[in-house]
């Protein structure tokens, strides 16, 4: 056990808030959540709206190579599926399983952030920049924000890996756990409308 | 060497007008001077372990509301200019670029940096006490998002010294905000400004909404939490769904300025009138976050000084929730002009009406509860009684502007401006300075002095109609707004000489109100008792004033609607406690589990500062340093373990003897 949490519990029988406090945070999170669905969703609506406005530049069917984004979309699907192991292992009190799928999942999420900055310069050499036209402004700003939340995923992701390696699994790194653990099950499900509304229905 | 340096501070700092130059001066003298009474005081350790790293929702409520009104001063100040000049077009006290830029930050600042902090002082003031909390659900992130928003505020005040401010409306239309309509940095700074401080109110109301749902002392159900707890949940949720469009939007126009993006442009398929959508998503709702808390703060006072419950509980409830829910189906009625055709402007007039229902419902409820009420008329009821009428006409207008046909005709004139000034002079301020001078006691141990407080109220009201009821006729005459001069001949200029005359009135209001303090603390009388108004109804005049800072030293046991009241009911009756509250009364102390004061909020918001101001000046270093900053901060409070300890019960034992004896 923690150090922090022996320590509380030298207080004795007056610690049963301290599950509380955890299940409070997790609570707090899915609120977040909701305020990043709504983030998201506003700039899908914004693609939309701006999704024809290429004034006469390239457009997506010409440039994007779906090959490239459907291995992507395979890596982070993946990533989902081997975050929830490590719950499994998690539940099951095996730290080393925990740390292993959780480092699995980071490496698989930097892998799509790899493929997915290949493809942006690759887009950029064909000549769709983002100040190329409305189109691509809200192409690279769609993509490019859930980018930077698996960017972000894949920094909290290493500093919980870290913090079990150190302190094993304590009510206050499962409930870490939990959390990433939904925010990159959240992330992939934002991908799949990213993949259906900006990828398939421009392509396709 | 001296020359660019001179070069440099040319373009750092703004140069070349008298009042911005006398400005700089006061502002660099004030900071040594508050350097130098720090230092010769030595008051910089006690700054920093009692106030700047504070996690306690009473302190930071404090530093919320005195930002609040150094900011009501500021913004107070642009619009006392901008009626000068408007009395006198034909000076030129200000000429055009000065006054685009005063009524720009005048807006931005009394909505954004004046009612959202005084608002979230008031939520982190009475909120846990009023529901039998300890603190917040999340300290930590509370105090983050107070940092934010201060480290949002300055950066968009320092604009007026240091490079130049936003000059582009409140709320920054494009292509005008575009890089082609303003090439200068203060758009730069009105967007990271607003978005910094933006991130902060969106945890505030994520942090409120949990601590609501899910800290209430035992036994309160939420059909009888106080009905100012109910306001704040209903504005916390709007702010969870109406903030996150808000930073998208600024983030958008950012993308536009900075990497040459085409969402907002004319050129490249860009689309400006996307910007007045989304913005209008966000600001719509927005006034809504502002003005239920301060219908919250009604009827609380209303109930107290009627010594009667609120009447209708339950409507007040639905109304509520349903005008947070309709506000955001109103967004296009602040530009039917837009041409968007007949069935949508008749889709966001129709929502718009049918807002002034619940709305209606709240004040009828207000006047049943009076009705054969005890009544007395403290300054925080006559800030209440003088509400219902100015919101009803505020109101009645802006039903009058729903009407789409008819606002082809007020859209743009000083008619607007004189409604929503009224909703918000009269709805949000006048509600928030109720709630100011009611709860000011349980604040701080001592009452404002009334008679002061009553000058400050005549001042502030007949100030108010003086200046605003000119304006509805100036607009019916055809005045449209942020036009810095208007011909002689166009005929209005006595009206607008009136409605200058009636803000200065509210300028002298607002001196009665400082004076009205510092008299206060002159002659300080504490009372320590708790209830300072002798009829309080809700669970924080139950304890001490100030409260200690672990609020309850037992946790209370709620048995119904208006708790406490019905506790001294009882007492006055001489019935005994239901057996588990009194249970609870009694019950030996425990030691109380609390959260440990953090530096990591400061520190971080000053990395967000600085890559914020690193961004408007483009200077890639800093926008590293600062970014970096906050990932490293974000990291230290990840790996921090040690943020909690427990207040001993021999200190709660110290602590509620020292308040009893105070009392007496």
């Amino acid at each position: 056990m923690a150090q922090a949490h022996s320590n509380a519990h030298g207080h004795g029988k007056h610690d049963h808030g301290h599950h509380d406090l955890e299940s409070l945070k997790q609570f707090g999170f899915w609120l977040f959540m909701i305020t990043d669905v709504i983030l998201f969703s506003t700039l899908f609506a914004t693609f939309i709206v701006l999704r024809d406005n290429t004034a006469g530049g390239p457009i997506g069917t010409d440039l994007i190579e779906m090959n490239g984004i459907i291995i992507s979309t395979f890596i982070l699907l993946t990533s989902s599926f081997t975050s929830g192991l490590a719950l499994l292992s998690m539940n099951k009190g095996d730290k080393k399983g925990l740390i292993l799928w959780l480092a699995v999942s980071a490496l698989l999420g930097l892998s799509f952030i790899y493929l997915e900055v290949n493809e942006f310069i690759h887009l950029v050499h064909e000549g769709a920049a983002i100040s190329t036209s409305a189109f691509w402004s809200a192409f690279y700003t769609l993509v490019g924000t859930h980018g930077l939340h698996v960017s972000v995923g894949i920094v909290w992701m290493t500093a919980i890996i870290i913090q079990i390696a150190k302190r094993g699994i304590t009510p206050v790194t499962k409930r870490k756990v939990n959390i990433i653990s939904l925010y990159w099950h959240f992330l992939d499900a934002v991908w799949i409308f990213v993949f259906s509304i900006v990828y398939l229905m421009e392509v396709m | 060497m001296l020359d660019t340096i001179k070069e440099f501070a040319s373009e750092f700092f703004v140069t070349g007008d008298p009042m911005i130059l006398g400005a700089q001066v006061s502002i660099a003298l004030a900071l040594v001077a508050i350097v130098f009474v720090l230092t010769f005081f030595k008051k910089w350790k006690w700054l920093w372990t009692e106030w700047l790293t504070t996690v306690d929702h009473k302190k930071i409520g404090i530093m919320y509301i005195i930002c609040s009104i150094l900011m009501l001063f500021r913004g107070g100040v642009d619009a006392l200019l901008m009626r000068i000049q408007l009395a006198a077009p034909q000076v030129e006290f200000l000429h055009a670029d000065h006054y685009n830029a005063i009524f720009t930050t005048h807006g931005v600042i009394m909505i954004l940096f004046m009612a959202m902090p005084l608002m979230f002082g008031l939520f982190n003031i009475v909120v846990p006490l009023q529901i039998g909390a300890r603190d917040v659900a999340f300290p930590f992130l509370n105090s983050l998002s107070f940092w934010l928003f201060f480290a949002g505020a300055m950066l968009f005040n320092v604009s007026f010294v240091i490079g130049g401010s936003p000059d582009a409306g409140w709320l920054a239309y494009p292509p005008l905000s575009e890089l082609s309509g303003s090439p200068g940095l203060g758009q730069d700074f009105y967007i990271w400004g607003i978005q910094i401080s933006g991130i902060g109110s969106l945890a505030s109301g994520i942090n409120f909404v949990v601590t609501i749902l899910k800290m209430r002392a035992p036994g309160m159900k939420l059909m009888q939490m106080p009905m100012f707890s109910w306001s704040v949940l209903s504005s916390s949720i709007t702010i969870m769904f109406a903030f996150p469009i808000l930073t998208v939007t600024l983030f958008l126009l950012f993308l536009d300025r900075y990497l040459g993006a085409h969402f907002f442009t004319v050129d490249g398929g860009g689309n400006p009138m996307m910007y007045l959508n989304l913005i209008w998503m966000w600001g719509h709702p927005e006034v809504y976050i502002v003005i239920l808390p301060a219908f919250g703060i009604f009827s609380e006072v209303v109930a107290t000084f009627s010594k009667k419950k609120i009447f209708g509980y339950k409507s007040m409830v639905f109304a509520l929730m349903s005008i947070s829910f309709f506000s955001f189906f109103t967004w296009a009625h602040h530009f039917f002009t837009m041409g968007s055709g007949a069935n949508v402007n008749a889709f966001f007039a129709v929502t718009t009406m049918i807002i002034a229902i619940p709305t209606g419902v709240k004040v009828f409820n207000w006047l049943f509860t009076m009705y054969r009420g005890k009544l007395s008329f403290p300054t925080p009821m006559l800030w209440a009684v003088a509400f219902i009428p100015c919101f009803v006409v505020g109101g009645m207008t802006g039903v009058m502007l729903s009407v789409a046909p008819a606002d082809f005709q007020f859209h743009n004139s000083y008619f607007l401006i004189a409604h929503f000034h009224q909703v918000l002079i009269g709805g949000v301020v006048f509600g928030y300075f109720a709630g100011l001078y009611y709860w000011w006691p349980k604040m701080f141990g001592f009452k404002l002095h009334e008679g002061l407080g009553k000058w400050a109220f005549w001042f502030w009201n007949i100030g108010f109609y003086v200046c605003f009821m000119p304006q509805y006729a100036l607009g019916l005459m055809g005045m449209t707004r942020r036009f810095n001069e208007y011909n002689f001949d166009m005929g209005w200029q006595p009206l607008n000489v009136v409605s200058t005359v009636g803000a200065f009135l509210m300028g002298i209001a607002f001196l009665f109100q400082v004076w009205q303090i510092a008299h206060s603390i002159r002659f300080l009388k504490m009372d320590k008792s708790g209830d300072n108004w002798g009829q309080g109804r809700t669970l924080e005049w139950s304890i001490p004033s100030p409260a200690p800072h672990y609020n309850f030293a037992r946790t209370p046991q709620v048995v119904g609607q208006d708790d406490w009241w019905e506790t001294k009911q009882r007492q006055e009756r001489g019935e005994a406690d239901p057996a588990h509250v009194a249970a609870a009364k009694t019950a030996p102390l425990e030691p109380i589990h609390m959260p440990k004061n953090s530096g990591i909020p400061i520190i971080m918001s000053g990395f967000w500062f600085l890559a914020g101001f690193g961004f408007v000046w483009d200077w890639k270093w800093m926008i590293v340093l600062g970014l970096g900053g906050v990932i490293v901060t974000m990291l230290a409070r990840s790996f921090n373990y040690n943020d909690d300890y427990y207040v001993t019960v021999e200190e709660i034992e110290r602590t509620e003897a020292a308040a009893a004896k105070g009392a007496n």
